[in-house]
């Protein structure tokens, strides 16, 4: 008998407490499938977030550190500099990582350190009922945006990628998104880059990865991916963002 | 090791942090530490070790919590604006159960203070400034050498009990040059293995670190264990030192520059013939309640000198527990008391 698909080595069984029809689950599935091809695994250390993925170290097969809430960036790199010859990648949402971590993000890449992002951006808080995030789009009803995001009142929608392009320390800057089999697999391609890169040394790499989160935006699954086709990919359109490997 | 060197208190902070193994050092600039900060940007490079200027003391503190993580002994400092922003990150730390040393090089306060050296920072240091019940192992060195001593002691203890320390000094002792012959490091003499470390799960089961303990009675059996741990600490480390105290009607109690005047104060008073003692504590937490009650028996009176408006004078007040009057002198906000004042003031107890 052929075996035609199973778990990643680098995913534990544990059941995740993820919503139906929320990408968490396969942007988790696509860098552990990485890890495994990468055969890094053994030396991989991965950083949790304050969200959703908050409980990710349950679910990777390899060492994990939580952080405080956008703090990841920091706690990876105290990790990593102490230890060049590992793998150290955070993974987080983006009230973690555009809001709360701001600060810590934008350093790091600026600093050009080897580490890898996993940015899940779903436009939203999950984890604390769905309030408006700095990746909000305008006009969207969240939990504190109840007659939608206006621009005058709430601010701008951010787009971060965009804006870490522009720090001398980047890599490799790109967006992706799972909601379909062909964009699942140009994503894996973004993230086995960004693990890649830290491997040979390239300095920073992040892949945000555009996200559903139906039970916050009050939709199914199915309406979900419609509303990220017809609402998040136009604002963040998807593509490699920089990479030095093209630009020289 | 052994030869004497005339240097600031925030460089011998510094140097001792490497004679310690600190392998990363992480800080933000904030005076009147500086001096520690930009000691550690030559020496760490020196020595092939990290150091990293981070972007805040947020991030100071996190990536400390990040080489913690890895099993390396590892520092951040800062003053006290700059260490109330790593209360998140201690927090964080003694929930996670990492060995770190954060320094307090104490400025005046509240919010930004002025830069003048004040001990407002001892609440905030032993009564947990972070969310939760936790506990720091906090040394109060009151001269160079000390500083350089407790730094060497704070990275032993920490490793120890697995539990961040804290070196809490002022902005004088930051400053003033003294004397200094650095001492030769336990090493890793009777250190617990830290086979808990973020290293990559090669040929083992993979580690986890973590403050987060949701559901179940995950969280309870914990904050269990820290309270052992931190008993463990109050039965095994107190220190203090004491001057005069067996025959003294009046005892002195302080910490830090405010104990240099004290000490001043009491061969002063002895002199004139005034039965008078000091009560030092070297580390604030744990603290030597029980010295103070035993001298409660035999001193009629305790003064409490302290940099600020009446902190260490709660924990003497606790171990002394009603059994001699406590009194107090001490102003906040750049005050250095001087051996005239304390005497003055201490002969009004006569």
């Amino acid at each position: 008998m052929k075996t035609v698909y199973k778990k990643p080595e680098s995913m534990t069984s544990a059941t995740t407490i993820y919503c139906p029809g929320c990408h968490h689950g396969i942007a988790h599935r696509l860098v552990a499938e990485v890890i495994d091809e990468l055969g890094i695994a053994d030396r991989t250390i991965g950083i949790a977030p304050v969200g959703c993925a908050a409980l990710a170290y349950d679910y990777f097969n390899v060492d994990f550190s939580e952080a405080a809430h956008g703090r990841a960036p920091a706690v990876a790199t105290g990790l990593k500099l102490t230890q060049p010859d590992k793998i150290v990648f955070t993974y987080q949402g983006d009230g973690d990582l555009a809001s709360i971590g701001a600060a810590e993000i934008l350093h790091l890449a600026n600093r050009g350190f080897n580490i890898t992002t996993i940015f899940i951006n779903n436009a939203i808080y999950g984890m604390t009922g769905g309030q408006m995030a700095p990746t909000s789009l305008e006009g969207q009803k969240t939990a504190t945006t109840p007659f939608g995001r206006d621009l005058k009142i709430h601010g701008n929608p951010m787009k971060v990628s965009e804006i870490l392009t522009q720090t001398a320390g980047a890599a490799y800057i790109a967006r992706g998104a799972v909601y379909d089999p062909k964009h699942v697999m140009e994503t894996k391609k973004m993230v086995k880059k960004a693990f890649q890169n830290q491997m040979d040394g390239k300095g920073f790499s992040m892949v945000e990865i555009l996200s559903t989160c139906p039970t916050n935006w009050g939709l199914s699954p199915l309406d979900a991916v419609e509303w990220l086709k017809d609402n998040m990919e136009p604002f963040y359109p998807l593509g490699v963002k920089k990479d030095i490997d093209q630009d020289q | 090791m052994g030869e004497k060197f005339l240097m600031k208190g925030n460089e011998a902070l510094g140097e001792a942090a490497i004679i310690a193994g600190c392998e990363a050092y992480f800080g933000y600039p904030i005076t009147p530490q500086n001096e520690l900060t930009a000691y550690m940007s030559k020496r760490m490079l020196e020595e092939g070790r990290v150091f990293v200027q981070s972007e805040s003391e947020l991030a100071a503190v996190n990536m400390v919590f990040g080489a913690a993580g890895a099993g390396k002994r590892t520092m951040t400092s800062s003053s006290s604006p700059g260490v109330s922003l790593k209360q998140e990150g201690i927090s964080y730390l003694a929930g996670a159960r990492l060995p770190a040393v954060i320094v307090n090089v104490m400025r005046g306060g509240p919010g930004l203070g002025n830069i003048s050296p004040a001990q407002g920072d001892y609440y905030q240091a032993t009564r947990g400034g972070g969310n939760g019940d936790y506990r720091l192992i906090v040394f109060a060195p009151n001269s160079v050498q000390e500083m350089a001593d407790d730094v060497i002691d704070a990275f032993y203890l920490a490793d120890k009990y697995r539990m961040p320390s804290m070196v809490m000094a002022d902005g004088m002792l930051g400053q003033m040059m003294e004397p200094v012959v650095f001492k030769e490091p336990k090493g890793n003499k009777g250190l617990p293995p830290k086979d808990w470390a973020l290293t990559g799960a090669k040929g083992r089961p993979r580690n986890i670190v973590r403050s987060l303990m949701l559901g179940g009675t995950g969280l309870y059996e914990h904050n269990e264990v820290l309270r052992k741990i931190y008993a463990e600490v109050e039965a095994n480390e107190i220190r203090y030192e004491e001057l005069e105290t067996a025959d003294a009607d009046v005892t002195l109690v302080a910490y830090g520059s405010a104990s240099r005047a004290c000490i001043g104060a009491v061969r002063h008073l002895r002199a004139a013939g005034k039965k008078v003692g000091l009560i030092r504590p070297r580390l604030v937490w744990p603290y030597p309640y029980k010295v103070l009650e035993k001298q409660a028996e035999k001193s009629k009176k305790f003064l409490v000198v302290e940099m600020n408006l009446g902190q260490m004078l709660d924990d003497v007040r606790i171990g002394v527990a009603g059994k001699a009057p406590v009194e107090f002198y001490g102003y906040a906000g750049g005050w250095i008391p001087t051996v005239k004042e304390v005497v003055d003031r201490v002969n009004q107890m006569f």
